[in-house]
């Protein structure tokens, strides 16, 4: 009785189980919901990631030992794809505060499956924006000096100070509705037969499931929800703010911020659409992450794609009808130069093409918006590369006396293995969070069904 | 009365104070074996006597075994190089019109602080600012702006502005994170990419703000206005190294600046020959001036025998 228990009345969602109106049993829930062992595709899977993130390891290691000569970047072009990643990483962890936060306090319930496929995405980008702006330092073991000599006025320190906050208030929001699920998680199963019992008797043990208990977390998520949406705007705008603090053609825009925010969101709720695609295919969710699941998704993304849409007609075609003598070079690289074939692509298959997709009803299908979702995500990592890369390499002085090296342009394998590993490491977080905890919440699924089936006895 | 009692605990703290200090003097003293007087036995006396001037001016006799090297010590703390040369306020003007490209304000510069072979805290751009305009040699040294942008956006205070004018870098406190290149509008910054190929002595040497050697490993270098060289009052190694006395270097306080050779009231020489300062526009306020390329000692065309394929 004590699992019905909540605090406010929410309602029913209609979404679940279309196909047959019967509600779906507390056992068979979380029967279906609790995590699976790997099966043969879930090895191979995650041995190919511990394969990625073991070659990064690697070729970090000789960055290590030999310096930052391993990469391609020199002098001129002096951020490079570790930058880029970054900027795509901290992008990608915004949908955590966009489903989580923002359709919570708008009142929204049927984002409730996704919820926690955002924020383990959050949490895990986060983490690898971290990590990889430690390894793009040439100094990585004066990390300390941020803190013992740290400057306010510069740029770093909000985004040290910002993304750490983000990442703590983002592990809460994962962590706190969890609770009810490892007091299931630890009576599902004997102890003797729970892999991970100990784990959540560690990390749940003291949620009995008491009215007060689920008051008090209800209200704490109520607060971070409403914490996370400033702190989440504050973590991409300062990123934009690393580049829009400087005077170089291509980042000098007060557009920055903004541009980069809705590509951010963009990008999540793509990356949210190919998780939630691979998760109903993997472990049989059909009941739960349902049709009309995409179907709203691929709304919010038409949207999103139309904002980021108009934030890129801003960022590119205003400095295009003006053309001032720096910007020229720059943006003719970009829309007709050596960067033209990656622009357009950045443009059309990260943006354009995903909106003409998901416009149409046929188009929000579960398959088609996975397409599209990957086209998104992969769009939006070479948008980033354009976003750093070309700008450095057209500097207010001509780029002279310097070795032919120094004027081009392109990842040296390490870097290449450095940012294929990380993304095989938020993956991997992502992939070892399923494995351990349910990716769908247990107990507020219960709850929802719960409610449908009162609903249906009331009429 | 109360100044008495004042009085009182005044002395009682300085009792206090001068015993403490004496007990730790004390202490240190059994404790310690690098105490300045304490005679270290093991010494092998050679019987070589040499004479030594003593602090009081007496001339004294001691033995050859207890002369020492002294070592290597900085003479300056990261304070004072952080602080700049009182009432100094540097600047340097550039006279385009004497340039030919010779580059040996490079040379000098890159063979005087060890600079990375292909890299170049100077450079000599050859510059033609449009279509019909004539083409010209310029030198490009760093701006030493008076609101640098890349001080601007340091995270650890590790490129500081001092109050001489002069823009430096802290090697032992930068942290490679390379925002100050991204911010510096004249990309005169360089990287250490890998380990900097010193000489020995240089290596071992203690590490300078003000000379900026030895370089270090991910660590940000650029041109320093050599505020080590205007200590011992001499001119910056490219100052020098330039036999047609392009640069011109002094203190705006003085309103003087020379090139070794000649000397000029730096207000008289910006107004007769209409100095200015690279991209204005941009409020970053260099403190290099340039005088425009007229009445030109050399065509543009001589300097274009120094362009090197490789340094094009």
């Amino acid at each position: 009785m004590n699992l019905v228990w909540k605090i406010k009345p929410r309602k029913p969602n209609k979404y679940y189980n279309v196909e047959n109106n019967n509600p779906i049993s507390r056992d068979r829930i979380i029967n279906d919901l609790v995590p699976k062992r790997f099966g043969k595709r879930g090895m191979i899977w995650t041995s190919i990631l511990i394969i990625f993130c073991l070659a990064g390891a690697y070729a970090y290691y000789r960055q290590l030992t030999q310096g930052l000569v391993v990469t391609n970047m020199r002098d001129y072009v002096s951020w490079g794809i570790y930058i880029s990643n970054f900027v795509f990483f901290v992008a990608i962890s915004l949908v955590g505060s966009l489903i989580t936060a923002i359709l919570r306090l708008a009142d929204v319930h049927w984002s409730t499956p996704l919820t926690r496929i955002a924020e383990i995405i959050a949490v895990s980008a986060i983490v690898f924006a971290s990590l990889i702006i430690i390894v793009d330092m040439g100094r990585p073991e004066r990390f300390m000096n941020l803190f013992l000599h740290g400057r306010l006025q510069s740029p770093i320190i909000w985004d040290v100070t910002v993304i750490s906050t983000y990442f703590l208030i983002s592990l809460f929001l994962l962590y706190l509705p969890l609770l009810p699920d490892l007091k299931i998680l630890i009576l599902h199963r004997k102890p003797s037969v729970n892999k991970f019992h100990k784990l959540y008797v560690f990390l749940g043990s003291f949620w009995k499931g008491h009215k007060d208990q689920f008051r008090i977390n209800d209200k704490s998520i109520n607060i971070l929800c409403v914490m996370i949406i400033p702190v989440a705007f504050c973590i991409h705008t300062v990123t934009s703010w690393l580049f829009a603090t400087t005077y170089r053609p291509g980042w000098d825009s007060t557009n920055f911020g903004a541009y980069f925010i809705s590509g951010a969101f963009l990008v999540g709720a793509g990356a949210v659409v190919v998780a939630m695609y691979v998760f109903r295919r993997y472990y049989k969710l059909e009941k739960y992450i349902t049709e009309l699941h995409f179907e709203k998704m691929g709304k919010i993304v038409v949207m999103l794609g139309l904002l980021y849409l108009y934030f890129n007609i801003n960022e590119y075609l205003i400095p295009a009808f003006k053309m001032k003598k720096a910007e020229e070079e720059h943006l003719r690289e970009l829309f007709s130069g050596s960067y033209a074939i990656m622009f357009w692509f950045a443009i059309f298959v990260g943006m354009l093409i995903p909106i003409f997709i998901l416009i149409t009803k046929k188009g929000r299908k579960p398959l088609p918006m996975f397409i599209a979702g990957i086209m998104v995500v992969v769009g939006a990592w070479f948008k980033r590369y354009l976003i750093v890369t070309p700008t450095l390499l057209h500097p207010f002085l001509p780029m002279q006396n310097v070795p032919e090296s120094y004027k081009h342009y392109f990842p040296s394998w390490e870097e290449w293995a450095i940012a294929i590993g990380s993304l095989a490491g938020a993956l991997l977080i992502i992939t070892f969070f399923v494995r351990i905890l349910p990716i769908i919440p247990i107990y507020e699924t219960i709850i929802e069904q719960n409610e449908e089936s009162q609903k249906d006895h009331s009429l | 009365m109360s100044l008495n009692n004042n009085e009182n605990n005044n002395s009682r703290r300085n009792f206090l104070f001068g015993g403490i200090a004496a007990t730790t003097a004390v202490l240190t003293g059994c404790l310690d074996n690098s105490h300045p007087f304490h005679t270290e036995e093991s010494i092998a006396l050679t019987g070589e006597k040499v004479k030594l001037l003593s602090v009081n001016g007496d001339v004294i006799e001691i033995d050859r075994a207890f002369l020492k090297p002294v070592p290597d010590l900085p003479t300056l703390t990261n304070d004072e190089e952080r602080k700049g040369i009182a009432g100094k306020k540097f600047v340097m003007v550039i006279d385009l019109a004497r340039c030919k490209n010779l580059r040996k304000c490079q040379s000098a510069c890159n063979h005087m602080h060890q600079v990375h072979p292909g890299q170049n805290w100077i450079k000599v751009l050859g510059m033609e600012d449009s279509i019909h305009s004539a083409p010209y040699w310029q030198p490009t040294t760093c701006m030493h702006c008076d609101e640098p942008p890349c001080v601007k956006v340091c995270p650890v205070d590790a490129t500081f502005k001092r109050q001489d004018g002069i823009v430096l870098i802290d090697s032992d406190r930068c942290i490679g994170c390379r925002f100050c290149m991204a911010a510096c509008p004249y990309s005169t910054r360089v990287f250490n990419w890998e380990e900097p190929q010193l000489d020995p002595q240089v290596a071992e040497q203690h590490y300078s703000c003000e000379s900026s050697m030895p370089q270090k490993k991910g660590t940000v270098g650029k041109c320093d206005f050599c505020p080590d060289m205007s200590r011992k009052g001499e001119l910056p190694h490219c100052v020098q190294a330039c036999p047609n006395g392009v640069f011109m270097f002094g203190d705006l306080n003085e309103d003087s600046v020379t090139n070794g050779s000649e000397t000029f009231r730096f207000s008289d020489l910006i107004k007769d020959k209409a100095g200015y300062r690279l991209m204005e526009d941009l409020g970053t306020k260099p403190s290099v001036y340039y005088l425009p390329p007229v009445n030109r000692n050399f065509p543009y065309e001589s300097g274009l025998e120094n362009q090197t394929k490789e340094t094009k």
